[in-house]
């Protein structure tokens, strides 16, 4: 795990503070800032900013942290897929997707990041392409009417992509 | 109040910009056609179309990128306004064609047009199709008519029209008066009449005040904030700054998924463009009024929806709801009186008043007035976005509008309204869609999810699925709702699971009440709603499940065995290369098996057959 361990730059943390005026009102957005930087939220981060901007504590900023869907405490993959489980999603198979990305990639309801860092799952709600269910999102390409058979060949298309560089 | 700028004159600007484009291609670049390729077909007009001196009756043409249209089964969508044509399922391949053979010489693309999923014929003119047809779009009427991202788009076709009325007028008093003789109520969900909502802030005018837009559209399965924002930003801002006029805010806040980065970058340009036209921002054409609007992205929490929670959200904390009163309208962002309004609400608005309250009213039916979108999604063939005046019936928008269900299959039950609303059966497709009468029948307008569900369809398995979802989103305040819906999910999972106790239904409708009585808002309120609609409507299909230990829809999968039928199976291999667990057994060319004791029931076996020799029991 000693790889996974990100080392926090103070400096980056202050200049993303300083753009919101270090006020508290915009903690979430702080923290979606961070997280554009580093993938997920490291603690030490979450910590400073608790210290730092007046009003808030370690804890606060951990609350909201693990309070939204967005925040992620552990590294993400390289590549992150949201798979949409909504309503019309569900309805038009997104759970045999679920499973033929799960198997593929050797993940579970546990296990959402590849050991290798690649991929990492999230189930998200509704993605709002409900036209176009069931829909997977591969950073941010939208995959529309995914089949299990349809996905296997777009994390083929960026396992050999990846192994090409 | 005299104003420094003339709206009619940019609007004549704006129109004679347009008409100086000479022909036009509106290219839908909604969310759903760029996954479908959107971009390359532009890319790929634009490329053809730079060579001006092969068009015949045009000496220009200009490529469009518009908003969503709504009908995004369909993408992508090319429009060609001045041919009344609409071309469907377009891929990059086909520019060339639509190009050469209709543009240049007249002659439709037949093999493009759109076909009727009833009567099996291509469709010519744009106004025959019935997807259209059949809707009367207000909040939605220049989606994918106009380019969202250019201003001059927006104004051409009104923009910013109604804003100039207003301040010209500078009498916010008859602003929220001719809201409230339109009828528009919200249309986020609850249905609150806007117009009071907008009185009882203003009652508290002079100090500071907020007008938020609320874009936190977090219903699975509804999408039509998402394309009023990706699609017609501008009608969002000159909503939002007439309610802030009516109530004398000066500073705004959009709330929006960060699920949707397309509608955040619009807004973002629009908000700029808007500003450097002084359409926004400080002494807004000349006026003495000034008003601002950021936005707030949100970070994924479907109780952000709920006004106070929404606050919670913006000031920076957890996104978790507060006991009313007080109201937002008294004491809501930072504590000070603050207007929410949904977005589709809010895109009303400036029709109203260029249209006049009376021309809204004589829409709908007499308690709900004006139109409403709906997301019409699931087993149906034409799944896109509509609106349609209230009180239209269900019967009209699925086989009408929709063109009926998908594959010819029998209709079986509609979900109105997500997690919050409830499922409606064929008793009520003539019931008419409007606040009253759904409410009556244990469902509600919620902000417009049609998800449309035919025989295959498992209601068991429905019901679950929604607990399942307001289970996880559940703040976790209230513990009737925390622990309630964790245990309504509980014996859900076992119902469906083939481990149904006959007591279940009993304990189920008593969870239900209390998840219902012990919970501050609307997400706790309302969690129980499927799972009570669906025991009333299909109690059959819950005793099926329980005593019988049968799916009637062959869904659920504890219940079901997959055979494969020795005289229809070929001996391909196809299926026992399939298998993930390895169940499928025999020899090439000799009738396969299934070990039952191994399969897991994932039906990719079923799906792999090409003879289709396995049977569900």
């Amino acid at each position: 795990m000693s790889e996974t361990i990100t080392k926090v730059d103070f400096r980056e943390i202050d200049k993303i503070l300083e753009s919101y005026d270090y006020k508290k009102s915009y903690l979430i957005a702080m923290l979606q800032r961070v997280q554009e930087v580093y993938n997920y939220l490291p603690e030490e981060a979450m910590t400073y900013i608790g210290k730092k901007v007046e009003g808030l504590s370690p804890a606060t900023v951990y609350g909201v942290a693990t309070f939204y869907a967005q925040f992620s405490l552990d590294p993400k993959g390289k590549y992150e897929i949201k798979l949409c489980d909504g309503t019309a999603c569900h309805v038009r198979g997104s759970m045999p997707v679920l499973n033929a990305v799960r198997k593929k990639l050797g993940l579970s309801e546990d296990k959402k990041t590849t050991d290798d860092g690649m991929f990492s799952l999230n189930i998200v709600s509704c993605l709002g392409a409900c036209g176009l269910a069931p829909v997977v999102v591969i950073n941010d390409k939208v995959y529309p009417k995914m089949t299990a058979d349809a996905v296997k060949i777009a994390l083929d298309t960026i396992i050999n992509e990846e192994k090409g560089v | 109040m005299t104003l420094n700028i003339d709206i009619k004159e940019e609007q004549k600007k704006a129109q004679e910009t347009i008409q100086n484009q000479g022909f036009r291609v509106l290219v839908c670049s909604g969310t759903g056609c760029i996954a479908n390729g959107a971009m390359e077909i532009i890319a790929k007009f634009r490329e053809l179309g730079a060579n001006v001196e092969s068009l015949s009756h045009h000496d220009k043409m200009t490529v469009v990128p518009t908003g969503c249209h709504g009908f995004c089964e369909q993408g992508v969508l090319v429009v060609l306004p001045d041919l009344h044509t609409t071309y469907v399922k377009v891929h990059v391949e086909d520019v060339e064609e639509i190009f050469e053979s209709h543009i240049k010489n007249g002659k439709p693309v037949e093999r493009l047009l759109y076909v009727d999923p009833k009567t099996g014929e291509h469709v010519h003119k744009n106004e025959d199709i019935n997807f259209y047809k059949k809707q009367t779009r207000t909040a939605l009427e220049n989606n994918g008519h106009i380019n969202a991202e250019d201003i001059d788009e927006a104004i051409a076709v009104g923009g910013y029209e109604a804003l100039a009325k207003v301040l010209e007028k500078n009498d916010s008093d008859w602003v929220i008066e001719e809201i409230l003789k339109s009828g528009l109520k919200g249309r986020g969900g609850a249905g609150f009449p806007t117009g009071m909502k907008w009185k009882f802030a203003a009652a508290n005018r002079g100090g500071k005040t907020y007008m938020v837009c609320n874009g936190d559209e977090g219903d699975p399965g509804a999408f039509m904030d998402r394309s009023v924002m990706e699609g017609d930003p501008h009608k969002l801002l000159e909503g939002m700054a007439i309610a802030a006029f009516a109530i004398g805010a000066d500073e705004g806040y959009i709330y929006v998924r960060a699920e949707y980065p397309l509608a955040i970058k619009r807004l973002r340009k629009a908000i700029a463009d808007a500003e450097a036209r002084h359409f926004l921002g400080k002494n807004i054409m000349g006026s003495d009024f000034t008003f601002d609007v950021h936005i707030k992205e949100g970070a994924g929490a479907f109780v952000c929806g709920e006004e106070t929670a929404l606050i919670a959200s913006i000031e920076g904390e957890r996104g978790m709801p507060r006991p009313k009163p007080p109201f937002p309208a008294n004491k809501g962002l930072f504590g000070r009186p603050t207007v929410i309004n949904n977005v589709e609400t809010l895109a009303n608005v400036p029709v109203i008043i260029r249209k006049g309250a009376d021309w809204f009213s004589s829409m709908g039916t007499e308690t709900s007035k004006g139109t409403k979108t709906f997301a019409l999604t699931g087993e149906v063939n034409n799944t896109g976005l509509i609106e349609v005046p209230m009180g239209t019936t269900l019967r009209q928008i699925i086989f009408d509008i929709g063109g009926g269900i998908r594959g010819g299959k029998k209709f079986k039950a509609v979900q109105i309204g997500g997690p919050s609303g409830g499922c409606l059966t064929e008793e009520h497709l003539d019931l008419p869609m409007d606040y009253e009468s759904l409410q009556k029948a244990g469902a509600m307008v919620g902000s417009g999810g049609l998800v449309v569900m035919n025989e295959d369809t498992c209601i068991v398995e429905v019901a679950r699925f929604f607990m399942n979802f307001t289970q996880n989103e559940s703040c976790g305040k209230c513990v009737p709702c925390r622990e309630g819906t964790k245990n309504m999910l509980k014996i859900l999972e076992r119902i469906v699971a083939g481990q149904g106790k006959p007591e279940d239904i009993d304990v189920l409708k008593e969870l239900a009440t209390a998840v219902q009585d012990g919970s501050l808002c609307a997400l706790g309120k309302t969690a129980p709603n499927p799972v009570l609609s669906t025991l009333k409507y299909f109690l059959d299909e819950y005793k099926a499940h329980i005593i019988d230990k049968k799916c009637p829809a062959g869904v659920c999968a504890a219940m079901k065995t997959y055979r494969i039928q020795e005289d229809v199976c070929k001996g391909c291999t196809k299926c026992a290369r399939t298998c993930p667990v390895g169940a499928i057994s025999g020899t090439v060319k000799e009738p396969h098996k299934i070990d039952t004791e191994k399969c897991i029931k994932c039906g990719s076996c079923m799906a792999a057959c090409p003879f289709k020799a396995i049977v569900v029991e």
